[in-house]
């Protein structure tokens, strides 16, 4: 006779999967990808290419090798990394070969060292570009102008002609009177990191994600809240000396960091309150390393360290309990 | 529209069997009648081997204090007094019965006459709930009697009647509001009459517009009945997220409903009493739903306790499937899975849910990935996944800290947990454990 299946309730299950959600963030970084590769052109593409297949294989071989368990490299999230890490480069000839250093660490150290995915403290691809970021200074702070027209993607690059600084690179050594035209900023026409350019593509994809609640507001608007309010109080203090609220918001990564890497679940506080305080802190070490650090940039940084207390925070802060 | 505060999933209804009327179940030539079909302790056999039977007669009686009566669904001889496997393979006291014809006691009104008027005292309709060995058919099968006693320091201020049929596939409930509506109405009255409270209110899902109708158009001929149409969301079914979705009150941890004024009663228990009081009928009938996508035809029947699984499933279409899966008695989301298909029906069973091969098995589970999906599923506001890991790392008074037992295991974690970790049973263990701790602790 046929044996049927025993087994604890519930017997049926939603059709979400950790795969689903990891394509899914994917997708949402589509638009970035493309108004990259608008403006960047085929270095751009090239780079994220190149990005994502050295972050599949590292995983791949580490877990055949290294790990010996079964391969996860069909759950997609090692193609998120792959696509963030790329994102968080200037698009420049180098990167094509120092981007696979990133993703080495990224992979290797970043996410795997911990157990795989679920298990790392810190958002890969932030490991990953921080460890470019000062272990190749001159390359990662090297950044291409943007082509002149939307779709310069056909003129493929011989050589790196035109350099230009960021916004944020441009205010830090000449003072706030370099900022430029807030609208070009938003569509993103600007010195920049292949994904940050762009506020629009990178709110696309981000309202797609909140629409399949894979994120939820809490962590990219407090995020951007707070870097908008803190900034905004120090311009209104000293506005020779601050960039204004919102050219703050709109340059460097501070899009792209909350709406894609400060919001990685694995790395982020569950509770709804977690997330408002997470992301505050985000906003807060944001505009403070800008202002006073070394470096005209601080989304990653922030990033980083409000990963290392998330665990703290998920202590703290629980659920509204229904009976209490 | 009202539902409960937190949590909640949208498992796909699959209600496919609401059409099919309700069908008298054929009687089987032997039957086994198990002694503990309720909550508490099982009911002691007053009959020896040999005796004969009727339909409605005492078998076993409750002697404990948390116990129910139990009565011969069927006429016949006792074949034996003995153990039985249930249909999840646990050996419980039960008798045997050899049906001879279908003779019922004389005191049962067998008429299809409506009976209206109730002149009983409170006092006397809990002594006719205990003495028809009512108890609750919501699943937890609570004894009526114990229920409706109102102890003399507490206060019943609303009188909820659950016919929110939360979970998927079920569709007796439905079916019963359908075709019996003013019986039901009537056994609301008495239990309001036994509780002494204004107002009963009757709390539907609106994805069940007919029975809402119906039960409406039949509450208003009633005095003190209110049908609250509820928003859609799985475990609205819950006693205490009905009575958060009716009453906007919470059922404190570790506190019962009426320590927040609340009564809960299934709709099915409703008739049941209707039924008890009215006419003199113990419970010894349920109505149960026979579902599953893959199954030919659809039914809802009518049935005897003690009926088997087997007889059931090949009285409503022959044999199973061949890519049959799993057998469910009840709902998907809180039903458990049929090892003993040999095991006889009980007084709280409401469903054979047929299930297929591809989803009675459960997806490979991944590592989590910290989405906290489960928690913001979870109805009672608890965080499954810590649960999980404190469980497996067998850190249980910690978990009791973070009130596992304020768990209602409704399965909304495990449901909707993209990694398909199986929380709900490490939270199970984890509770069982907890609870051991805790008396222990205790002595």
């Amino acid at each position: 006779m046929k044996l049927l299946n025993v087994s604890g309730s519930p017997h049926v299950h939603s059709d979400e999967s950790t795969r689903k959600i990891m394509w899914r963030v994917n997708l949402a970084l589509v638009p970035t990808l493309i108004v990259a590769v608008a403006f960047f052109g085929l270095n751009a593409l090239l780079i994220s290419i190149i990005s994502v297949a050295s972050c599949v294989l590292f995983q791949w071989l580490i877990e055949k090798f290294i790990m010996k368990s079964p391969s996860t490299i069909c759950d997609g999230s090692a193609v998120v990394t792959g696509l963030l890490l790329a994102f968080n480069v200037p698009a420049t000839r180098e990167m094509m070969w120092l981007v696979i250093i990133g993703a080495l660490v990224a992979i290797g150290i970043g996410k795997m060292s911990f157990g795989g995915l679920g298990k790392n403290p810190f958002n890969p691809a932030l490991v990953g570009r921080v460890f470019m970021l000062i272990s190749f200074p001159v390359q990662m702070t090297t950044w291409p102008k943007p082509g002149e027209n939307l779709f310069s993607m056909v003129s493929v690059p011989t050589t790196d002609a035109t350099t230009g600084a960021t916004p944020l690179g441009l205010i830090k050594e000449q003072g706030v009177g370099a900022a430029g035209d807030v609208m070009q900023y938003f569509i993103g026409h600007m010195g920049g990191s292949l994904g940050e350019v762009s506020a629009v593509a990178i709110l696309i994809g981000a309202i797609y994600l909140l629409c399949r609640k894979i994120i939820s507001w809490h962590i990219p608007v407090s995020f951007i809240g707070t870097a908008f309010i803190f900034s905004g109080i120090l311009w209104l203090c000293d506005k020779t000396a601050f960039v204004d609220p919102v050219t703050t918001i709109l340059t460097g990564g501070i899009m792209l960091g909350a709406c894609f890497m400060a919001t990685d679940m694995v790395t982020s506080p569950m509770a709804k309150s977690g997330q408002l305080i997470f992301g505050v802190g985000c906003g807060l070490l944001t505009i403070i390393i800008r202002n006073w650090g070394q470096y005209p940039e601080g989304v990653s940084f922030a990033i980083l360290l409000m990963n290392s207390v998330t665990p703290l925070i998920n202590r703290w802060c629980k659920p509204k309990r229904f009976a209490n | 529209m009202k539902t409960f505060a937190m949590g909640g999933v949208h498992p796909e209804e699959n209600k496919i069997s609401t059409a099919a009327a309700i069908e008298e179940f054929p009687l089987p030539q032997s039957a086994v009648i198990l002694m503990n079909q309720h909550l508490g302790a099982p009911a002691t056999p007053c009959v020896a081997k040999g005796d004969k039977v009727k339909v409605g007669q005492l078998i076993g009686k409750a002697e404990a204090f948390m116990c129910a009566n139990v009565h011969s669904p069927y006429s016949g001889t006792v074949a034996k007094i003995d153990t039985c496997k249930d249909a999840f393979g646990m050996t419980k006291p039960a008798i045997y019965i050899n049906v001879e014809g279908d003779e019922w006691e004389e005191s049962i009104d067998r008429t299809p006459d409506i009976k209206r008027e109730c002149t009983l005292e409170p006092k006397e309709i809990v002594d006719k709930l205990k003495e028809m060995g009512i108890v609750g058919l919501g699943g937890a099968t609570f004894p009526a009697h114990i229920k409706y006693n109102i102890a003399p320091d507490k206060k019943a201020e609303y009188l909820i009647i659950n016919a929110v049929e939360c979970e998927p596939y079920l569709t007796s409930d439905h079916r019963a509001m359908m075709e019996h509506a003013e019986e039901i109405c009537i056994g609301v009255s008495i239990l309001r009459k036994a509780l002494g409270v204004p107002n009963a209110y009757i709390g539907i899902e609106n994805n069940k517009p007919e029975p809402i109708a119906v039960m409406k158009a039949m509450a208003a001929k009633f005095e003190g009945i209110i049908v609250e149409p509820l928003k859609v969301k799985y475990p609205q079914g819950a006693e205490k997220q009905l009575i958060n979705a009716i009453t906007g009150r919470r059922v404190p941890s570790g506190k019962l409903p009426i320590d927040v004024g609340c009564v809960v009663s299934n709709v099915g228990t409703a008739f049941a009493v209707y039924e008890a009081v009215q006419k003199n009928k113990p419970l010894i009938q349920n109505i149960l739903t026979v579902t599953g996508k893959k199954l030919p035809s659809q039914h809802n029947y009518l049935v005897r306790v003690g009926t088997t699984y087997n007889q059931l499933i090949a009285h409503a279409i022959g044999t199973l499937p061949e890519t049959t899966g799993k057998v469910i008695s009840g709902g998907p989301m809180m039903g458990k899975a049929v090892s003993n298909l040999d095991g006889p029906t009980t007084k709280g069973a409401s469903s054979v849910l047929v299930i297929d091969e591809g989803e009675a098995t459960r997806a490979q589970e991944t590592n989590c990935i910290r989405c906290g999906k489960c928690m913001n599923a979870c109805p009672m506001g608890l965080e499954p996944y810590l649960f999980s890991s404190l469980v497996k790392n067998r850190r249980i008074e910690e978990a009791g800290e973070h009130n596992i037992l304020d768990c209602i295991e409704c399965g909304c974690c495990f449901f909707s947990c993209p990694a398909n970790k199986p929380l709900l049973d490490e939270i199970r263990l984890g509770k069982n454990l907890y609870r051991g701790i805790l008396m222990a602790k205790k002595k």
